[in-house]
């Protein structure tokens, strides 16, 4: 996953005021010309820390994203399912892996942005804050959160900086095994026993209101992102993406005989979907900290990394001498 | 053939595979670095594979679906050594589980590529390459952390003396080890132990962990007779929490 939602700091008006005229006028040229920009290349400052912000916090979701699913390990039911959700859980981390190195291009390192997320400087997609109550919460994640995720990669992956293009490249590729495993499972779940049906439906109740808010407050309230649409950092605005998905999606969960939680949900003669405005009071209480799981993804991110320091210093330690060996008798 | 002597065989090791690759998915999201998470998680779907596979030919020789003897059975119904069911702990005690048992694993693939069995040398023979990689990654990360920081050699040392009375465990000869022998499908524990030691040895002797003497252990055994710690149903009970809602079901 998890691109979704990108929370973008309003940028001011003398941001650029520092800036060599020149050289930002030849950048934004190259952009215009639809060129990649490189790590040694010159960019303005305010595009290097957007950047830096806007791929760790795609990091951040990627490794806290494995968590909800990740507890569900252990308990898939089969062979089969087991082990996919280990393989598909295990590509979240690898793409946390990507993503971590794709920003520390810019200057920052791996272990700066995990003490930042650790104490909560930094953001994940805001759905993690939200648990996996069973098995079928887990393929609705599986499914639609990954769907979410390629909507907003896809349109990233067009963007300015080739470092994260590439990384989202080679991720939207594995993106779309996760999002045929997740089609899969809940299509098991949706045409199962009557059980496995009230499981699916409850589990989509659940996540229907995460899911919207999935790509960030509506247009009518976002900060001005003007400067980053010109720069190509922001490729597509949150409700553009949210009725992508919409459109792609609403569908499908229909066709399978599930209902979408929300009566006012319907497609307008003009291709517009119309849906209740999510609670973006709720968002912005669970984005600061006071979610159902924030606490608790946290907590384990951080004893992770308390438990796992001795192995990094130890790797980063010179050789000890060898010891004496004995020769033999 | 005696196919009690085949089946005990290839549930003492599928057995292995399916709980060690159990325990190795829970690093996921909990590894020291991304790296070893990755590694792990991949380990574990090896592990998963591996099992699934000698599931099958269980199954071909007449015992129930791999889905139901995986995830239906209780703890003691299970053949694998107690080594592989103890928690996680911290990565210095996974990490030394995972060097003792693959180093003893890839030369049980590769005494069964020589199987008399053919099913058992044809699946050892295709798997055998993915427990080489294992091998490769327990041998260098004790090699790099065994000749490290006083903190992660003390660490690794003391998990050690704890796994190694578990890893002789691996051991533990079936009833049928004899006849298994004699009909060629498997060279037997013991020459399969001492094999163990010499390369465990070679590995310990480039870092600076001691092997303690094995003389003065006691293996715990009992693993291949269903006889198991108090780790291993609970394990069993939450790999079946979603299964058992209706085993009939398609998940
Ligand atoms: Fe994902
Ligand atoms: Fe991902
Ligand atoms: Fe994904």
């Amino acid at each position: 996953m998890y691109g979704g939602g990108n929370i973008f700091e309003a940028t001011k008006f003398d941001d650029l005021a520092t800036e060599d005229p020149v050289k930002l006028a030849e950048f934004e040229a190259r952009i215009a010309r639809g060129e990649k920009i490189e790590p040694n290349d010159w960019m303005p400052e305010l595009y290097r820390k957007q950047l830096i912000r806007m791929i760790e916090q795609h990091a951040h979701s990627e490794i806290i994203g494995a968590l909800p699913e990740g507890t569900w390990i252990t308990r898939a039911p089969g062979f089969r399912r087991k082990m996919a959700q280990m393989a598909k859980v295990q590509d979240e981390v690898g793409h946390g892996q990507l993503l971590y190195s794709a920003a520390e291009t810019l200057g920052k390192s791996r272990e700066a942005m995990l003490t930042d997320l650790i104490n909560g400087k930094s953001k994940y997609s805001n759905v993690f804050n939200y648990p996996a109550v069973t098995w079928a919460d887990s393929n609705i994640i599986s499914w639609l959160i990954d769907a979410g995720a390629i909507v907003n990669q896809m349109a990233n992956a067009k963007g300015s900086y080739g470092p994260y293009c590439r990384a989202l490249d080679r991720i939207c590729a594995e993106e779309a095994f996760h999002l045929k495993y997740g089609h899969d499972a809940v299509v098991h779940m949706a045409t199962g026993s009557p059980k496995q049906r009230e499981m699916i439906q409850a589990a989509l109740n659940r996540w229907w209101p995460p899911i919207m808010t999935f790509f960030g407050p509506s247009d009518k309230m976002s900060t001005h992102t003007e400067t980053l649409v010109r720069w190509k950092v922001k490729m597509a605005t949150n409700d553009e993406c949210r009725q992508q998905f919409l459109d792609m999606y609403v569908p499908k969960i229909w066709e399978l005989g599930l209902t979408v939680p929300d009566p006012k949900l319907h497609k307008n003669a003009d291709g517009v979907w119309e849906y209740t405005e999510p609670d973006w009071v709720e968002f912005k209480e669970v984005i600061n900290g006071n979610g159902p799981c924030n606490k608790e993804r946290l907590a384990v991110r951080r004893t992770a990394e308390e438990k796992g320091a001795w192995v990094r210093r130890a790797l980063l330690a010179p050789k000890k001498e060898a010891k004496y060996i004995k020769p033999l008798a | 053939m005696n196919t009690e002597a085949l089946k005990d065989l290839l549930y003492k090791i599928a057995d292995d595979q399916l709980i060690l690759g159990h325990r190795n998915s829970e690093w996921t999201g909990f590894g020291p670095m991304l790296e070893e998470d990755i590694a792990f998680s991949s380990m574990a779907q090896d592990k998963l594979g591996h099992s699934l596979a000698f599931y099958k030919i269980l199954h071909e020789l007449g015992e129930a679906e791999p889905d139901t003897v995986a995830f239906t059975r209780n703890a003691n119904q299970f053949h694998n050594c107690q080594l592989v069911e103890l928690p996680i702990g911290e990565y210095d005690f996974s990490l030394i589980r995972h060097f003792l048992f693959d180093n003893a694993e890839i030369l049980r693939f590769d005494m069964l590529t020589r199987s008399s069995y053919e099913p058992i040398a044809k699946v050892a023979t295709k798997l055998k390459g993915e427990v080489k990689y294992h091998v490769l990654h327990a041998n260098t990360m004790i090699k790099q952390l065994g000749s490290s920081t006083d903190e992660a050699i003390e660490r690794l040392q003391n998990s050690l003396n704890e796994a190694l009375p578990y890893a002789l465990g691996i051991f533990e000869k079936s009833k049928f080890d004899n006849e298994l022998i004699a009909e060629g499908i498997f060279e037997g524990e013991e020459k399969l132990q001492t094999q163990w030691l010499e390369n465990i040895k070679k590995v310990l002797s480039q870092t600076h962990l001691e092997l303690p003497d094995l003389n003065t252990i006691t293996p715990k055994f009992g693993g291949r007779y269903g006889e198991h710690t108090e780790h291993l149903q609970p394990l069993l009970d939450e790999m079946a929490e979603v299964f058992s809602i209706d085993p009939t079901a398609e998940w």
